[in-house]
Formats: structure tokens, sequence, C-alpha cells
């Protein structure tokens, strides 16, 4: 008897909890996977493909179905790192084939810019920009917004006649940063 | 409100948290009266001198500009005006280095002197009593005064502000060493200064005014006592000498005891500070039209022979100034080798505590430019040598002692080492004044405040990045929507095409008689000649009359022709070419020349032409029909036909007349390039 009262006790319990859980899954469903969002929200959006994918999301989506997560050359170590944090994973060297070139001195990162005199208004490199950054029309001259353009390269390879080149961003105040060797630490006496 | 009131006029104040007391350092200037200089040969006025946007020029190279003339304007509110600080002409605007640690390069107007300082025309306010708060404001405005104690905050935008305002305080602790340009300015011009408190006084409407003052200027202090004594609304406070008193959330804790929130503006407490000099520039500028073209900069350091305040112009060059105070340097020659960055003796503008040192003497002045420091070895020599002498932290807990901002600058270093933002917004980094109070205290000699002021700039730099990314992202969506809807509108569009070009085929072909529908129209005939044939076979009377009048004619033709040419053919000795080509050529082609048009034109009338004469011989011998040389196929055209025709020879030359009439008119139809006719006898 009393065996069967603990069956009847425990099983009530179960059937109890399992409509709670039943009713929590449908109450608090979240819709689509956050971590592709979080993944997402870490990535450079420079939208360059460079990774394999067509733009940030859907690398986002890959990673967060088991993709590399050391593909992003843009986003270099700092991205990597962070990527790795969130995915509980360990931190991978950047990929060989993904590297951002480095052969340049200069750190600062880059735009596009159009050699207008040698543009003779294809459009072609309108179609490669994923972020709309370039302005023109056919047979007309091109020409970039330099706030609007990721630096992703992508419009370089379609010119057919080569006039567009990665060129570094001026430094200016405002974006200006501080170099602590270039400082002489003052200190009175 | 009243109790603070009561407190300050019983002189107790408050004090804020930290804070040091560095060497004074102020006697090596504070005897001397202020210096006239003598006009520079050169000035050279960068567009943006304060916190803000730079304005749109107003002038071109070459042209002459007067004393006092606006070569800048802008409707941004951000922005303020630069003036001409003495007459000349434009003779360059490009890119010149400007005061900033970074020593990098902006837009500046240069101005060759022509040495003759003539103003424009000044319009002297004779009682700023009756002017018009806007009046005021847009005279300060117009007068391109920006804050002048540190961050060029525009002074228009600082005093336009909604009423209640309790507290006006006038900033003039210069708790800095070495500095002693406000002190002078005090001592030489406090009349001067009292009336732009009045005019602050009459914008603003506070109900107090206090003017903080350190008790190390004793001199600046009567002068205001003296200025003020009769005037119940301002009270002179003397606050005891400590850094940073200057600091504007330091001063306003001291004199009312009230903390600004973090993030937030004094003028949100109802609380307006205002600089002792930006007082003088505005009663310069209110009072005398005299716009922000000057201020006292204090040329000190133990590198000077003779150290001085002075009245320098802006944009007057720094090597100007030192030129004129006996800039004597030991190694000041080698500043002349190319190749160093650096000039060798250090030159440092604004104090020591907070200031930059400069990497170009031509650097020029500026609104915000209080003081130029040239120290020699023996005084600073830290500021000598290029190697940080920094060594690891002791956790020695002076720099939280002394921080009036009460941050935890230890922790603060460490996250910014190890570039942690999230930590250092967590730590309020961005409530740090840069003040390098804990730098002058850290026996470990590091430098603290450089640590935090490339966190902060890296800091903005990320939050301007992820700006971008944000935009970025956005136009790529955007972009990825407006390529999906272009491929949907191009597919529907196909679609619609598509469906178009079915329904004009379908509809050409029930109006019978266009290119598409010929080939259907072909077939159709083949069938319907099949089919009659079929019948006329079996048998022929019941045919002709079953079958619609057109194809009964049609059907005649072609008996016609296939008698015709047989009768060609008994003929063959008279005409032999004619013969000879019906033969070859005419099996298929005849029959087929009137139903679905393959043969050419000439051919036709050539046939026609044949069968009538053939018809017309016929007639006349009536002799029998005899097969020779005829093709198989053609044998089972004519054989249905003999019983018919032969006999009556009226008959034939009737279907050889059709014959003709047919092949005119297929001439005629080929020329038109329609086949209709075609069609028509088909269908």
């Amino acid at each position: 008897m009393n065996i069967l009262i603990a069956i009847l006790v425990l099983g009530l319990i179960a059937a109890l909890f399992g409509a709670l859980l039943g009713y929590a899954s449908i109450r608090f469903h979240v819709e689509g996977d956050p971590i592709v969002e979080q993944l997402d929200a870490l990535l450079p959006q420079t939208q360059c493909g460079q990774c394999g994918y067509p733009g940030c999301k859907p690398y986002a989506e890959a990673v967060a179905n088991g993709e590399a997560i050391n593909k992003c050359a843009p986003g270099g170590e700092d991205t990597i790192k962070k990527i790795a944090d969130l995915l509980g994973v360990d931190v991978q060297p950047i990929d060989e084939n993904h590297e951002a070139d480095d052969s340049s001195q200069s750190n600062r990162p880059k735009v596009a810019f159009i050699i207008e005199e040698d543009c003779i208004g294809c459009t072609k490199c309108i179609q490669a920009c994923p972020v709309d950054a370039i302005l023109g029309a056919a047979k007309q001259m091109h020409t970039i917004l330099i706030d609007e353009c990721t630096g992703c390269d992508l419009c370089v390879a379609p010119c057919p006649v080569d006039c567009i080149e990665m060129r570094p961003t001026p430094e200016t105040i405002q974006n200006w940063q501080w170099d602590l060797n270039k400082i002489a630490v003052k200190q009175i006496d | 409100m009243e109790s603070i009131i009561e407190r300050i006029k019983q002189g107790k104040f408050w004090h804020f948290h930290g804070g040091i007391h560095p060497p004074q350092q102020k006697a090596i200037t504070a005897e001397n009266p202020i210096k006239q200089l003598s006009l520079p040969k050169q000035l050279i006025l960068p567009l943006q001198q304060h916190i803000g946007r730079q304005g749109d020029l107003l002038v071109v190279v070459g042209d002459k500009v007067l004393k006092g003339q606006a070569l800048t304007q802008s409707s941004n509110p951000m922005a303020v005006p630069v003036h001409a600080p003495t007459s000349g002409t434009i003779s360059a605007i490009k890119k010149s280095v400007i005061a900033h640690p970074s020593g990098l390069s902006e837009l500046c107007l240069f101005i060759d002197v022509d040495g003759e300082d003539t103003w424009r025309k000044r319009e002297i306010c004779q009682d700023f009593t009756k002017l018009s708060q806007q009046q005021i404001i847009n005279k300060i405005a117009d007068a391109g005064i920006a804050g002048m104690g540190g961050a060029g905050f525009p002074t228009h935008i600082k005093v336009n502000t909604k009423p209640n305002i309790n507290f006006l305080i006038i900033n003039a602790a210069e708790c800095e060493p070495y500095i002693t340009a406000d002190d002078l300015l005090m001592c030489e011009q406090s009349t001067a200064i009292v009336d732009g408190i009045k005019i602050l006084d009459q914008i603003l409407t506070p109900a107090f005014i206090l003017i903080g003052i350190e008790d190390n200027k004793p001199r600046a202090i009567k002068a205001l006592q003296q200025a003020t004594k009769h005037i119940e609304k301002i009270k002179v406070c003397v606050l005891p000498t400590k850094y940073p008193t200057g600091g504007e959330k330091q001063l306003i804790k001291i004199l009312t005891g009230k903390e600004i929130n973090s993030g937030t503006l004094p003028v949100s407490s109802g609380i307006v500070v205002q600089n002792v000099a930006t007082c003088f520039a505005i009663s310069d500028a209110v009072i005398n039209d005299i716009p922000l073209i000057r201020r006292v900069v204090t040329l000190t350091g133990r590198a000077l022979s003779k150290p001085q305040n002075v009245w320098a112009l802006l944009g007057t060059p720094v090597s100007y100034l030192l030129e004129q105070t006996g800039f004597t340097n030991e190694i000041s020659e080698k500043k002349s080798i190319a190749g160093s960055p650096q000039p060798s003796p250090p030159v440092i503008m604004g104090g020591p505590l907070m200031g930059f040192s400069i990497l170009n003497e031509q650097v020029p002045v500026v609104k915000t430019s209080n003081c130029i420091l040239a120290p020699s070895k023996a005084e600073m020599p830290s500021a000598f040598d290029n190697n940080s002498n920094e060594v690891d932290c002791i956790r020695c807990g002076q720099c939280s002692d002394v921080c009036p901002s009460q941050l935890l600058p230890q922790e603060l270093q460490w996250s910014a080492k190890a570039k942690d933002h999230q930590q250092l917004n967590q730590l309020n980094l961005f409530d740090c004044i840069d003040c390098g109070a804990c730098a002058y205290v850290c026996p470990s000699q590091i430098p603290l405040v450089q640590y935090y002021r490339i966190a902060k700039a890296e800091i903005r730099q990320q939050q301007q990045l992820d700006i971008k990314a944000e935009k970025a992202k956005a136009r790529f969506e955007a972009r990825k929507f407006r390529l999906g809807q272009e491929k949907i509108a191009r597919e529907e569009k196909h679609k619609k095409a598509a469906a178009a070009r079915k329904a004009t085929m379908n509809e050409k072909s029930a109006d019978g008689g266009t290119a598409s529908s010929a080939v259907a129209a072909a077939l159709a005939r083949v069938k319907a000649k099949k089919a009659a044939q079929k019948i006329k076979n079996s048998n022929e009377p019941l045919a002709s009359s079953n079958e619609v009048t057109d194809e009964k004619s049609q059907v005649k033709a072609a008996i016609a022709r296939a008698k015709a040419k047989r009768l060609a053919k008994e003929k063959g000795t008279e005409s032999p070419v004619a013969n000879n080509k019906e033969q070859t050529k005419t099996p298929a082609v005849t029959n087929n020349k009137t139903q679905s048009n393959v043969v050419d034109d000439k051919k036709a009338r050539i046939a026609a032409a044949v069968a009538k004469a053939k018809a017309k011989k016929a007639s006349e011998k009536q002799s029998p029909v005899v097969e020779n040389n005829v093709s198989s196929e053609q044998e089972q055209v004519t054989a249905s036909e003999n019983t018919t025709t032969e006999a009556k020879d009226k008959k034939a030359r009737i279907a050889a007349a059709v014959a003709k009439a047919k092949a005119k008119l297929k001439v005629m139809d080929k020329a038109q390039q329609a086949p209709t006719t075609n069609n028509e006898k088909s269908t």
C-alpha cells in the first residue's frame, strides 16, 4: 500500500513538473539562436567576406555551428579572443589563409580610394561593395564615401582599370592615439 | 541654499578629497607686470582652437584683413569664429603644427603682419545694462570667446542657459604651479573683470556670485576685494592653496559642498563656472567691442632669462615669445640638428602637471594657452629624459589618497594596461580630470595619467568603431534587403513577360496570320490536304460536295495543274525545256506550292504558264493520256484525276486559268510576306 502511495505521489510530482516545464518552454520560448547575435556583435562588420562567408552574420552563424573561430582577418587576435571567451573554446592563432596583410607599415585603418581620372564608370565596384559606400552611375565617375567604407577590399579586384587602391585614413586630432613613447614624463621636484 | 550662503559669508568652506601641494614656483613671474610685446612678423591662426567644430573660412589668400575682423563663421552653435589679431595680409592657408600633444597639423591661417595694427570699425558700448540678454550673448558669440581656463568650451553656450542659476562661480584659483597669468590679470584689470562679472550677472541672474581664489595671490585678492566692495552679491572667497582647486567640480565642491553627478554638467545643479580670464574677455567684447584676439600668457621656467607674463596675440608662434623672454638654454643650438623630431630643450605648453611638450616651436598661442614653460634641466630633469623611470607598482595607495575625483588610480592603471575597457568604465575612468596628482605622488614613477589618457582615447576610438560597425551592419542589411527585393521584382518581371508572350502567341494564332503560327497553320494545311486527297481518291463527287468551296477550288486547281503537267509531258517533243523542268522539279513541289508556299514565285508563274499552254493544246488535240517518264508520286496523284478531267477540255481550261490566277496570287503573297491566303485556304 505504502509503495502505491509513494508511486502515486512521485508520479503526480513528475506530472506536475513536466507540465510546468512544458509551459515554461512555451512561455519563455526564445526565437532564433541568441549565440549568433552575440557572435555577430563581436565581429567587426566589415562584411569583407575574407572568412569565406558572404558577410559577418553568415560567419557568425557558421561559427555557432562549429566553424573555426580564427577566420576573421579584420577582427584579428582581439576578435578571436572575444569569440573564444564567448564560446568557451581555446584561442587559436589566426588562420594563415585569412591573415590580414601586414606588409604596410601603417597600422591605421584603410579605406578604398578611387583614382578618379582613371575611373571609366563601369559600376563593377558599386556592385561589389557590401555596404553601398561607392557612389556613381554607369559611365560616370565613381567615388568612395569614406565615412561608410569599411576597408573590406572587395572593390579592388573587380576594377578593370585598377583605379581603386586602399589608403590609410588620415590621422587627425580626433582619432589620434596617445603614444606613451612620445611623451616625456613630466615631474617637478 | 540659505545655509550655504551663511556658511560662505562666515568664510567656512568645504573640502574636496585628495589633492596635492606641489612647489608653487609662481614667484618667478608673479612680481613682474604684464608686458606688451611688439608685433611679431607672422601670425599662425588655427581654425579650430577649442572644443567643437571649426568654422567656414571667410577670407582667401591675399586678402587684406583688419584687426578684429572675423576670419571664419559658422552656423553651428559649437563653433566660434576666429578673428584677425592685427592688420595684415593672409599669406597662406595651409596645414601647420598646432598646439596639441600629438604634434599633428591642422588647417591654419597665416597672416603677414603689416605693423600698422589698424582696427576695423568698432562700436563701443557705453552702458551694457541697456543691452538685452540675447544681444549680449550674440556679442559674446561673435567675439569668439571660448573658455580660457583649459578645455575651451564655447562661452556663449555655457551662458545661454535657462534661469534658476543659484551660483555663478568665477574660477580664479589658478592652482597649477608656475602659472600666474590670471593672478596678474586680476591685479591689473580688476575693474574690467568685475565688469565682465556684472555682464554675466545680467545674463544669468544668479542668486549669488562667488569668486574662488587661492590664498597664494594676496595682491589679486586685494584688488578684487577693492573692486567688488560695493557689490553685495559678489563674494571673494579666499581658499587654501591646494592642487587641483581650480578643477570645475572641485571648486564647486569647496565653495558649495555640492557634488556634480558623473556625466552631468554643473548647469543641471544650477551652477555656472567661468574662468576669470573669460570674464575679462567678455567685458572686452561687450563693452569695447574687442573680440578674443589676445590673452595673457605666462612665460616661465628657469631656462628663460626674463620670465614674464605677456599680452600675446593669438597666433603668435611660441618661438617668438621665447625669443622675447631670452630663451637661453645651453643646448638650444642642438635643435637645429636635423632629424630630431623633438627639440632638445623641452618646451611645455600649459602647466607642469596638465601641460604637454610641444614638438615644434612654430606652434602658435591659442585661446586656451595660458602658460609656456621652459624648464632647465636642474628644475625638471624628467622632462629632459625620454626614458621612463617607471618601476612596478608597490601598491602603496598614495594615488587613491590624492585623487580629487575619488577614483582608484591603481586599479585603473592595471585595467588600462590590460585594455579592459569594461572594467575601466566600471571604475569611472571618464570621471578622471587628468589632473596628474596620482602620477605626481607615485613613488614608482608610473606615469598614471598618461595611461588614463591613452585608455580614454582608445575607448573613444572603440566607441566610434562600434558606431561605424553598427552603421556598416545596417547598410549591409539594407543592401541585402534591397538586392532581395530587386531579385523578386526581376523574377516577377520575367514571369510577367513570359505570360505576356504566351498570351500574345495564343491571341495571334486565334486571329490567324502571324509568323509564329505559320508552322501550326502549315501543319493544319497539310492535314487538310491529305484528308481532301483521301476523300477524292475514294469518291470525288462526295468529297467535293462536302468540302468548302475554297477547298474545292484548291483541289481543282491542283488537279488542273497535275493534268496540265501530264499534258505537257505528252507534248514533250514540242517544248522539251519546259517539260524537263516540270518533270524534274514538280513532283513534290507543285503539289506543295499552293499550300505551303515553299517554292519561289518565278517557278509558280512558269508552271502556270506552261499549264495553260498545255491545256490549250490538249483541248485542240484531244489526245489520250499516255504515261511517260512519270514518277511514282505523280502517278498516284494524277491517276484519280484522269477520270474527271480528261474528257472535258473546257474544264481543263478553266482549271488552268484558276491555276494561273493562283500562281499570281502567290506572287503577290510573297511580295507581301504574308502567308495569309494559305491559311485561309487551309481553314
